[in-house]
């Protein structure tokens, strides 16, 4: 996964990105981005979320259930989900072309099919539920920030789901592994794995996303598992967070 | 009343698969929220109150829609929801041979009552019914429709309330439409009691503040007046 394809002629020279067991933002290994969720920021939409992750900056937006357009998409027994991700033009260094490419298709697809595993269609046939996020500003990981947002988005906008989407990249960096990596880690890593989980009732259940540019281990993967699992956890509390903060608002105001 | 605790989708309620309610899920004898809302749980019952989401229609509401479009047999209309409804005809009193763009046209506002469901998802209404007419004056107010059970209250309290207190007509939709007519400073101040019942749906002690407020904007229009 290369968040900016121009960047990196890999092995020209050999970039370090461990120093002193600390990573170039000073992180530790399984340590995340700091990260700051907001529900509720649109009015039009029926839910919607402003979510950064480091200097990851996206925006989704949630509709639905409504009706779809063009009619013949329609399913008769289930609710379709449809899933745009879009990066701004000016959301990488070098002006990304606009409009969809062969990458955001492709990251449209998987991320719609790991929500099509927990939200409910089958209670809105002959609906859809739009999903678009935006990338205002990318730094490796932007899928797994969408899908964090886009989560936030759905919940916010009333959609029933069997359980939440967590997601969170693990990388290959000089020979280690590190949670959410950053942009210098994914353009010069030699891994890059992204997660998404499904949590309920804040235990992870099952897996509903994996992808590997790269190669790992077998033991590596394991263990690249194992701290996605920990990093997952703690977004989720904050994706949580986030929507408790917007409905308690409301009591606070009355006062 | 017991504190409601706000739930996300996938938040264990309840062990019991024989309380599960409304918004709830069951999976491996365990009962879980399907969507954000409030819990209500009582020993033999969990259902979670929705905080947001769009209008499913049921047979027997009465909602307020808008007409968009006149076909030969009736009309189709925007009530608000995923799914779009038709009034037929026949459906409609008084056509006497009139035309059908004199009785509705594009753009009418109408309360109606649904009918039917069908498994097209397709839904019919009906405006033989007392509750039915078109909209001609006043004022169409629209709220979530997840909080149109507040706007009415327990067996109606709180649109009694309002009713009683501002000698305003109100029609409450189930698909978060309510229509007001009345004194114009009288429909403004239930329009605002209205917003914010909407926002403070989900707190306890509603009623009485909403009685205060009320109170305290008829001092007010009284004092205009003056």
């Amino acid at each position: 996964m290369k968040e900016n394809e121009f960047e990196a002629d890999k092995g020209e020279e050999k970039v370090r990105l461990i120093v002193d067991g600390r990573r170039l933002d000073g992180r530790g290994f399984e340590e995340l981005r700091p990260m700051r969720i907001e529900a509720g920021i649109l009015k039009r939409a029926d839910g919607s979320c402003y979510l950064e992750m480091g200097r990851n900056k996206v925006v989704a937006a949630v509709y639905g259930p409504r009706e779809v357009h063009p009619r013949h998409l329609q399913e008769p027994s289930k609710a379709v989900i449809r899933y745009r991700y879009n990066m701004a033009p000016f959301s990488v260094e070098e002006r990304k072309r606009p409009g969809p490419d062969r990458r955001s298709v492709e990251i449209s697809k998987v991320s719609r099919e790991a929500y099509e595993s927990v939200i409910m269609k089958e209670l809105f046939p002959r609906s859809g539920i739009d999903i678009f996020v935006e990338v205002l500003q990318a730094d490796a990981g932007t899928r797994t920030a969408c899908l964090n947002a886009a989560t936030v988005a759905l919940v916010d906008a009333g959609i029933p789901m069997r359980g939440l989407i967590t997601s969170v990249a693990v990388a290959k960096v000089d020979g280690v592994l590190v949670l959410d990596p950053m942009k210098e880690e994914d353009n010069f890593g030699e891994a890059d794995v992204p997660f998404a989980f499904v949590i309920r009732n804040g235990r992870i259940e099952s897996i509903a996303l994996v992808q590997m540019d790269g190669k790992m281990t077998v033991e590596e993967m394991k263990r690249a598992l194992e701290i996605a699992k920990k990093g997952a956890m703690q977004i989720y509390k904050l994706q949580r967070e986030a929507i408790v903060k917007k409905y308690e608002a409301i009591e606070i105001e009355e006062e | 009343m017991n504190a409601r605790r706000l739930v996300l989708p996938g938040d264990l309620v309840s062990t019991n698969p024989r309380t599960a309610g409304y918004g709830t899920f069951v999976e491996n004898g365990k009962v879980y929220a399907k969507v954000m809302g409030l819990m209500d749980k009582t020993d033999n019952l969990v259902r979670i109150i929705p905080l947001k989401g769009r209008y499913i229609p049921s047979p027997g509401d009465v909602v307020i829609g808008i007409v968009r479009e006149v076909v030969s047999n009736g009309w189709n209309v925007d009530i608000n929801s995923p799914y779009p409804a038709f009034l037929p005809t026949s459906e409609k009193p008084e056509m006497k041979g009139r035309k059908m763009n004199d009785i509705l046209d594009m753009d009418d506002a109408i309360i109606a009552r649904v009918v039917a469901i069908d498994p097209k998802m397709k839904v019919t209404l009906t405006m033989r019914d007392k509750v039915c007419r078109p909209i001609r004056f006043g004022r169409v107010v629209a709220i979530n429709p997840t909080r149109v059970p507040r706007v009415i209250g327990k067996k109606g309290s709180m649109i009694k309330l309002l009713k009683n207190e501002l000698g305003v007509q109100i029609v409450v939709g189930q698909n978060g439409l309510i229509w007001l007519s009345g004194d114009r400073k009288k429909v403004d101040i239930v329009e605002e009691a209205i917003y914010k019942i909407e926002k403070e749906a989900h707190t306890e002690g509603l009623t009485d503040r909403i009685t205060e407020f009320i109170k305290k904007r008829k001092e007010g229009l009284q004092n205009e007046r003056k």
